[in-house]
């Protein structure tokens, strides 16, 4: 099976002043093609800090992260901006749309720093506006964030995820600020997302989400626990 | 094609951004706006003033070179009151024939000289009199100070020849000794002669005084003889009664204006007159030279130090609104953190940010500048009511009258074409000067951090 993403003996220390800080130490996990993973761990387990990694938005101290093919862990600083903006889709707690753009304007944004061609043509704002659809929001493309609701903004954010076809879905507590109802609708269309083929990692601490994934990883220490199906019908 | 488009929308996403904050944009422009129409303004009024300068000292003309009598001062009165020949008495002094001779005669590149006499004197017709300028000269007069006939004639070398007891007046002593009458035919009275009236000249506007050797001239108020006719019939030697006492002077030439061949002529040959002037008269300086062109490079090289000056003094308030915009741009920075790591996550690079930043900042002052442009074009208007309310509350009456108050109300600013795209651009520039450091500070943001960032 093709592996989506793949750490290989993964370490991360900060510095802060005498202090190291070893935030990951050794971690090293396969994602292979079309995975749902739902990360897990107390505050300081270093679930954070991988997720950095994943993103592409830090490079390890050592050890490799091969995304489709690319070792993240030694490239420039704009090679890794290409990375993020062709490989990886966030979705993060606080939804992070740009308070100044309408709905299309935010689903557009990774398209203006595509690589090869940002220019927007009418077939790119077709495929936002399909994608707006996707997630339920065919009418509410001239809205700006502030007119819509915590759950409509998620599915803006997904949308937006979703706009350069990326390799991987990095959700970060996708549904940490909102209702159970709300949290169901999103789950689901995440739950979608993965049926079609798409691989999700997502970090959360509530157990009720982690249970929609396919598998789980407990982090702790910078370390991983425990991995697999963790959450059985006896944990309930 | 790609890059254009590019450029657009990143001037689009400027202006979202920028029109989110309408009134912290707008002062902000405020700064620039004021720069940039400063310094056009400036440029503008100190190209009014050399213009003006210029004009005057054109209307001497750039080939003339003018010799002019000076009355000595007075502690050299004594040395210079010695008589020339010992009939005369009084102070003589001033240009003689025989200089008026000797230069005509020996430098080959004068191709015209136009002596001159004049005394202030009554003229009388009927019962209107005028102190008129009586001026004593030959028909190329007319020329060389630029008058033009309204009737008749002026004076001819016939009547030179003829010593012919005829006059032209000036527009405004025909005015006044004529108010009813056509004067051309009739006669008037100078001194104890009478003189028939030929012609009538246009009216013409005054030239100002310059450098401070050449007073202001109103040819208005002349009445022109033939230059042998005043002096056959006035005379050279001039008696003014004071109380309780006669002073004397005797001068043959008021002034000689020589016409040279070619403007590269001038500088030599008025050298040359120099030097022949300085060996004829001596020590006395009862003679000065004035060479247009000279003064013409005098006003230009003022106008040149009046435009750095004056476009320095502005400049520093461009560079102030330059200043206001790095301030407010660094506030908008931190402000804008977040967005900036959101941009960052979802791919965009170092200089993607320093682009949007700096494409903000420019259209900013650009935009500044341009208002800047449009305000400076009213310069000429603004000036007009400053010259009003300086005309109407500052200045009395006598004070508009004198030489500096007419220089001031008499002025118009000239815009000079260039300063618009000149000022235009620094405007631009100071953009990109003030806009590269937060630009910078917002690019080199970590991202995670930004993302956090409340």
């Amino acid at each position: 099976m093709r592996l989506a993403a793949q750490l290989i003996d993964l370490h991360k220390h900060y510095h802060l002043g005498e202090h190291v800080v070893r935030a990951l130490r050794g971690v090293s996990i396969d994602f292979p093609e079309g995975d749902y993973v739902a990360i897990m761990g107390q505050s300081g387990s270093g679930k954070s800090t991988l997720l950095n990694l994943l993103g592409a938005l830090d490079r390890p101290t050592s050890g490799r992260y091969i995304l489709g093919g690319d070792d993240v862990g030694i490239l420039s600083d704009d090679r890794l901006s290409e990375i993020r903006n062709r490989k990886i889709g966030f979705i993060f707690q606080s939804y992070n749309l740009i308070p100044q753009y309408t709905v299309l304007e935010n689903i557009q944004v990774p398209m203006h720093y595509r690589a090869n061609h940002r220019r927007i043509t009418a077939e790119d704002t077709n495929r936002c506006i399909d994608l707006a659809a996707r997630v339920g929001l065919a009418d509410r493309l001239d809205h700006r964030p502030f007119q819509l609701s915590g759950g409509q903004q998620q599915r803006v954010a997904i949308a937006r995820a979703l706009v350069n076809d990326p390799e991987i879905i990095l959700a970060d507590e996708p549904t940490g600020n909102l209702d159970s109802a709300t949290e169901k609708e999103i789950m689901e269309i995440l739950g979608g997302l993965n049926a079609e083929g798409r691989t999700i990692i997502m970090v959360t601490h509530e157990t009720s989400v982690a249970r929609r994934a396919r598998r789980q990883i407990v982090m702790k220490d910078g370390r991983i626990e425990r991995e697999g199906l963790l959450i059985t019908a006896n944990e309930k | 094609m790609f890059v254009f488009a590019n450029l657009i929308r990143s001037i689009k996403l400027a202006l979202k951004s920028l029109l989110l904050h309408k009134l912290r944009s707008g002062l902000t422009m405020l700064g620039i706006v004021f720069g940039v129409f400063s310094v056009i303004a400036m440029l503008a009024i100190g190209e009014g003033a050399s213009a003006q300068a210029q004009q005057q000292v054109l209307a001497l003309g750039a080939t003339n070179i003018i010799v002019l009598t000076v009355k000595p001062p007075a502690d050299s009165q004594q040395a210079a009151g010695t008589p020339r020949s010992g009939r005369s008495f009084g102070l003589q002094y001033g240009l003689l024939r025989s200089d008026y001779r000797l230069l005509t005669g020996t430098l080959p590149t004068i191709t015209g000289a136009v002596p001159m006499r004049e005394i202030f004197s009554e003229t009388r017709h009927l019962q209107q009199t005028l102190n008129a300028r009586v001026v004593g000269c030959t028909s190329e007069y007319l020329d060389m100070n630029h008058l033009q006939m309204q009737r008749g004639r002026f004076i001819t070398d016939q009547d030179e020849a003829d010593i012919a007891n005829v006059c032209v007046l000036g527009a405004q002593t025909a005015a006044t000794l004529f108010p009813f009458d056509d004067p051309i035919g009739k006669s008037i009275q100078i001194k104890s002669y009478r003189y028939r009236v030929v012609g009538v000249t246009r009216e013409r506007t005054a030239s100002a005084a310059i450098g401070g050797s050449l007073s202001g001239q109103d040819y208005n108020k002349d009445v022109y003889l033939p230059l042998r006719t005043f002096q056959a019939r006035i005379g050279d030697r001039v008696i003014t009664a004071l109380s309780g006492s006669f002073s004397a002077e005797q001068v043959e030439l008021n002034q000689i204006t020589l016409r040279v061949r070619d403007v590269k002529d001038v500088l030599p040959t008025a050298e040359v007159v120099k030097e022949s002037l300085q060996r004829t008269h001596g020590d006395k300086k009862d003679w000065d030279l004035i060479v247009p062109l000279e003064l013409l490079r005098q006003a230009d090289q003022i106008r040149q130090i009046f435009n750095i000056v004056l476009g320095s003094i502005a400049a520093i308030s461009l560079v102030v609104g330059g200043i206001g915009i790095m301030n407010i741009m660094l506030a908008t920075v931190t402000e804008r953190t977040r967005e900036i790591g959101i941009c960052r996550a979802l791919g965009a690079r170092r200089k993607d940010i320093i682009q949007q930043f700096l494409t903000e900042t420019i259209v900013l002052s650009g935009a500044g500048g341009l208002i800047g442009v449009l305000l400076g074009l009213s310069t000429p208007l603004a000036f007009e009511g400053i010259q009003w309310i300086v005309q109407d509350f500052v200045l009395d009456a006598s004070s508009q009258a004198s030489p500096l108050g007419r220089m001031f109300t008499d002025m118009q600013p000239k815009i000079a074409m260039w300063s618009l795209p000149v000022a235009f651009g620094i405007s631009v520039f100071i953009g990109v000067v003030f806009g590269i450091y937060p630009a910078r500070a917002a690019a080199h943001m970590d991202p995670i951090e930004a993302l956090r960032h409340e």
